[in-house]
């Protein structure tokens, strides 16, 4: 089961142009619990084992195998999976919350793994921020105090951190409410306080524990569209962790799918949707609306002989849902254009199979 | 000794998990032949050997460990002064908490300094009394304390209970110096959580009264050896709640204070402290309460206050003066317990009433305080203020109208209490008692051994052999086989109440309401204060420790097996419902079955509760054990019998603390 790694996404006018240096590089990251977990990603012989085979041998679960990214600055990455697939254990790795057993860690050309503690406190304050599935709010504080509580650990003075504590309070559409107690305020908003205070310290990176998860689905919707809303506005680098496909469809920019551990895809949407690397993947995408997510790139056939070549041009990544009224309205097929070069063309039958959902395997 | 016990718990438990399921079924049943074979094997040898080898002891004598005990004594006593030991380890200690409570007594309760009087009179402690329950708690229990402290003074008891408060503030704030630390620490790191665990078991399992007679070996028989007592005692419980309060904080808030950043020691001060508070002052009124208990007791070893008033009132049968002062007990337990309850809800009840209120406290607490200190200055400089006014005609009422009710009682219900008693005592107590009193020692050894290792596994059976082996030792055997007797008719009435109640409380929420808070304010109570009503109902007799026993256990069990119960899940009853069951199928066939684990806790603390109270209960005629404990501390030709008889009591509460803890170690497994 190789990861099957694609590059170069092209989605959203994400600025990736010239593959700007990462943000966030992980290089064969491992975290294995149990005794004696140092082993484990030395031996060729253990590395090959599956989780429970492993678990058998040894006494060790390997949460996190080998696993290799990039987060570009700017970027909004997904790492999904179902529970116990270790994406948790992941990005707790990044700011070693959760010590990782091997590998390196790449913040800004700094491998995170050779800080100490002073050093990785520093980079917890000034860099990085984390929003938890439950919150983690501290009950005997009020709003704005749970807000300015990474500040205050900073040393920052009272009258200043109240002040920038206000302003992302209104920035996370919270105002009014600074001076409640968290268990006064619905889930919904109790996480917006954890939003607020995982940007109160203009951090580079926000990390996002299944944030949404324990919340109603309007409200997660709503949630949703606040983090696509803040990537706007503040434009940070964000990891996300989630379970929700759908959920990592909207808001990634690329996608990094594990399972028990190991990374079994990574790319970006419409990749996944559009060529999965396996059966696991497969089974995950099966119900996604490919219209949603594919783009004519993925759907174009290539030129015929006897093809009528004057129909409209479209972008290669114009998602299918967007094209359907086009390419259906004009007379001949759509030619797919990139660069002026003709890549392909999309007629009314490529087009209706994705729509009503009757395309074949690809 | 318990770290070794403890440890191969999975063992234990793997144990039954090795044989298949289908066998279980079998084995239980021939288990509960296996005992009865015991037991019947027991009858048989009984009326062969009735009689022999019963190693009955007289009260006046000794054995040769006893004399070897009150040798040391002497040695310890004459060494006190040249040991480097006592120098400058104990001496040292017993002077530090003797200035301690010297000076809190100097304080409220004794004069000092020339003076005629303490320094706070009665209106200056009622004032402090009142102003800091309310500044920690709210206006209502700062009333009931009011009231409550000027109730001591109408009952002409204002010293004594000035000095059980003395006592007890100065064992509470030695206690919290330590525990609290170490309940942080425990909470913090695993390890010495683990390391702490079993020592705080041990402490809590024993009966309160058997520290004091090693206590008094160190420390000399008055307040520093009370005050020590008690505060071994009351510790236990605010470590275990800090402990706890620590750990149950979410691990997410610590991990999101960690991913912000924020060193140890801020996580401690800034996340982990403050959400601890509220479980941590709820461990302080544990200990409070730990301690008001125990000081009480300590009137044994000559710690002024309220206790000794009403051991020497229970020593000379006047039940009167006993129910005036047992009765002040009970209200300063009330107050206590109110006040700091009320302490632990504060926080939440004033962010819940609004802002509008939080303005008006600080200066409200400022001008209260300096009422207060006025109160002090007026009580420190007038004697009106000083001395509390009146002869405490009410507390003479109270004790002549308490007499007067004796007296109609024994006069009028002496017939039916006494044919209570005899009932209980001729059909169950007597043959029990002689059963085990007068069959050879080896005999009750091996049964107590067999049962232990049938009913707790191997290792519950080596336990009690030692046990056994050491109870021999302690050359008080009979005496300990009178209150083995005791304990165990005593439990035995404690679970019929415990299942009949529990049960019923368990199955209808209108009864536990009704219940609980009763159930709440008798735990709260000092186990002597028992004593008292039984006395006057059933005289001096060991029946009447029995019953102040089994109604200071019952509580405990009944509420234990509440828990169990209500603890069945709501679906099971449903399915067993719709299977057609009726109500005493229900009972017995799934809500009993599955609160299996409870039944076993609820005896195992009947058990221990029961003995720390049939102990106690040497004070009004139940002799054996605890008789020789208190004769120990009286006559000094004695002590070293009574520092055995302290050890076999020891020797008894591990028994049966290992015993049931392994039987319900099973019956959850």
């Amino acid at each position: 089961m190789t990861p099957a790694q694609t590059e170069v996404p092209q989605r959203r006018g994400t600025p990736q142009d010239s593959a700007p240096t990462p943000v966030i590089s992980v290089r064969k990251l491992w975290k294995v619990f149990g005794p004696k977990a140092d082993r484990v990603p030395d031996s060729e012989e253990l590395c090959g084992l599956t989780r429970r085979e492993l678990m058998d041998r040894t006494g060790c679960t390997a949460a996190v195998r080998d696993v290799n990214f990039e987060v570009s600055p700017g970027e909004v990455f997904v790492v999904m999976g179902l529970s116990g697939s270790g994406k948790s254990t992941l990005v707790r790795c990044l700011t070693r919350l959760i010590e990782p057993t091997a590998g390196e860690i790449v913040f800004e050309g700094e491998d995170i793994r050779d800080a100490d503690d002073k050093r990785l406190r520093e980079l917890r304050r000034r860099k990085f921020s984390m929003v938890f599935q439950h919150f983690g709010l501290l009950p005997h504080r009020r709003v704005v105090d749970n807000v300015s509580f990474g500040l205050e650990i900073r040393g920052m003075g009272k009258a200043e951190r109240t002040k920038r504590a206000l302003e992302v309070v209104e920035l996370v559409g919270l105002s009014g409410y600074e001076n409640s107690y968290p268990d006064q305020l619905s889930g919904g908003m109790q996480q917006r306080v954890g939003l607020a205070r995982a940007l109160a310290g203009d951090p580079d990176v926000l990390l996002f524990d299944e944030p949404f998860s324990a919340l109603d689905p309007l409200i997660r919707r709503d949630m949703q569209n606040e983090v696509i809303r803040l990537h706007h506005e503040v434009g940070k680098t964000m990891v996300f962790i989630t379970h929700d496909l759908s959920e990592a469809l909207k808001l990634g920019d690329r996608i990094l799918i594990m399972r028990d551990g190991k990374t079994v895809q990574c790319g970006t949407g419409d990749e996944l949707v559009g060529a999965p690397a396996d059966d696991y993947v497969r089974e995950f995408v099966k119900d996604v609306p490919r219209g949603d997510v594919l783009t004519l790139r993925w759907i174009m056939r290539p030129v015929v002989d006897g093809d009528a070549l004057d129909g409209p041009e479209l972008g290669p990544d114009v998602v299918v849902r967007e094209a359907t009224r086009a390419v259906l309205a004009a007379e001949k097929p759509v030619k797919v254009v990139e660069n002026g070069k003709l890549l392909g063309i999309v007629g009314d039958e490529e087009i209706l199979a994705v729509v009503a959902g009757q395309e074949g395997d690809m | 000794m318990t770290v070794a016990l403890e440890k191969p718990e999975n063992a234990d438990t793997a144990e039954p998990a090795e044989k298949t399921a289908p066998v279980a079924g079998v084995r239980r049943v021939s288990r509960r032949m296996v005992v009865a074979a015991i037991l019947v094997t027991w009858l048989v040898l009984f009326a062969l050997l009735r009689g022999k080898q019963t190693l009955t002891l007289a009260a006046a004598d000794l054995t040769d460990l006893h004399r070897w005990f009150n040798d040391v004594n002497d040695t310890i006593g004459a060494d006190r002064n040249s040991n480097p030991l006592f120098l400058y380890f104990f001496n040292e200690i017993r002077l530090v908490i003797d200035n301690l409570v010297t000076f809190i007594q100097s304080l409220i309760s004794q004069p000092s300094d020339g003076r005629p009087l303490p320094q706070i009179g009665w209106l200056g402690v009622v004032g402090i009394a009142g102003y800091i329950s309310w500044a920690v708690g709210n206006w209502r229990v700062a009333l009931l304390a009011v009231a409550g402290f000027t109730f001591f003074g109408m009952q002409g008891l204002w010293q004594e209970s000035m000095d059980t408060l003395a006592l007890t503030l100065s064992a509470v704030f030695v206690a919290l110096l330590f525990a609290i630390p170490l309940g942080v620490w425990a909470g913090l790191s695993d390890r010495f959580n683990r390391i702490m665990t079993p020592f705080l078991d041990f402490m809590q399992t024993m009966p309160t009264f058997v520290y004091l007679a090693p206590l008094t070996l160190f420390f000399l028989i008055g307040p520093a050896s009370a005050t020590i007592a008690t505060l071994i005692y009351a510790a236990p419980p605010a470590i275990r709640i800090t402990a706890h309060a620590i750990r149950s904080v979410p691990e997410t808030t610590v991990e999101a204070a960690d991913s912000l950043g924020s060193t140890r020691r801020q996580t401690l001060l800034k996340v982990l402290l403050p959400m601890s508070k509220r479980t941590v002052v709820m461990g302080v009124n544990q200990t409070i309460m730990a301690a008001l208990a125990m000081v009480t007791i300590a009137a044994l070893i000559d710690a002024p206050g309220l206790g000794k008033t009403v051991v020497q009132a229970l020593q000379s049968l006047d039940v009167g003066t006993a129910f005036n002062a047992g009765l002040a007990i009970v209200v300063m337990a009330i107050v206590l317990d109110r006040v700091t309850t009320a302490a632990s809800g504060r926080a939440e009840a004033a962010r819940r009433s609004g802002n509008r209120f939080l303005k008006w406290r600080r200066p409200l607490l400022v001008g209260g305080g300096v009422a207060a200190a006025v109160l002090v200055y007026l009580s420190h400089t007038y004697v009106w203020a000083a001395e509390f006014p009146g002869e405490g005609s009410t507390g003479s009422t109270i004790a002549s109208a308490a007499d007067d009710v004796t007296t109609w009682a024994q006069d009028n219900l002496s017939g039916i209490t006494n044919a209570f008693r005899d009932a209980i005592t001729n059909g169950l107590l007597n043959p029990f008692q002689t059963l085990l009193t007068d069959s050879p020692w080896w005999l009750v050894g091996a049964a107590l051994v067999a049962l232990g290792a049938v009913l707790g596994g191997w290792r519950a059976g080596v336990t009690t052999a030692v046990c056994v082996g050491l109870l021999v030792g302690t050359g008080v055997w009979s005496d300990s086989m009178t209150t083995l007797a005791s304990t165990v008719v005593a439990t035995v009435l404690v679970m019929v109440l415990g299942l009949t109640f529990g049960v019923w409380m368990g199955r209808s929420l209108l009864v536990d309401r009704l219940l609980r808070p009763t159930l709440d304010a008798a735990q709260v109570m000092p186990p002597f204060v028992y004593l008292v009503p039984f006395l006057a109902l059933f005289g001096a007799t060991r029946f009447t420790a029995i019953v102040a026993a089994v109604v200071y256990a019952v509580p405990v069990a009944i509420k234990i097996i509440a828990d169990g119960v209500r603890a069945v899940p709501e679906t099971t009853v449903e399915a067993a419902t719709a299977a057609g069951c009726n109500t005493w199928q229900i009972i017995t066939k799934v809500q009993l079955p599955m609160s299996r684990s409870a039944l076993t806790l609820a005896t195992n603390q009947g058990l221990i509760y029961v003995l720390s109270m049939v102990v106690v209960g040497g004070l009004v005629g139940a002799g054996a054990l605890g008789y020789d404990v208190v004769a120990g501390f009286s006559q000094g030709e004695l002590y070293g019998k009574g520092l055995a008889a302290g050890l076999a009591i020891v020797l008894l509460g591990v028994m049966f603390d290992r015993i049931t803890q392994a039987a319900a170690r099973r019956a959850s497994a």
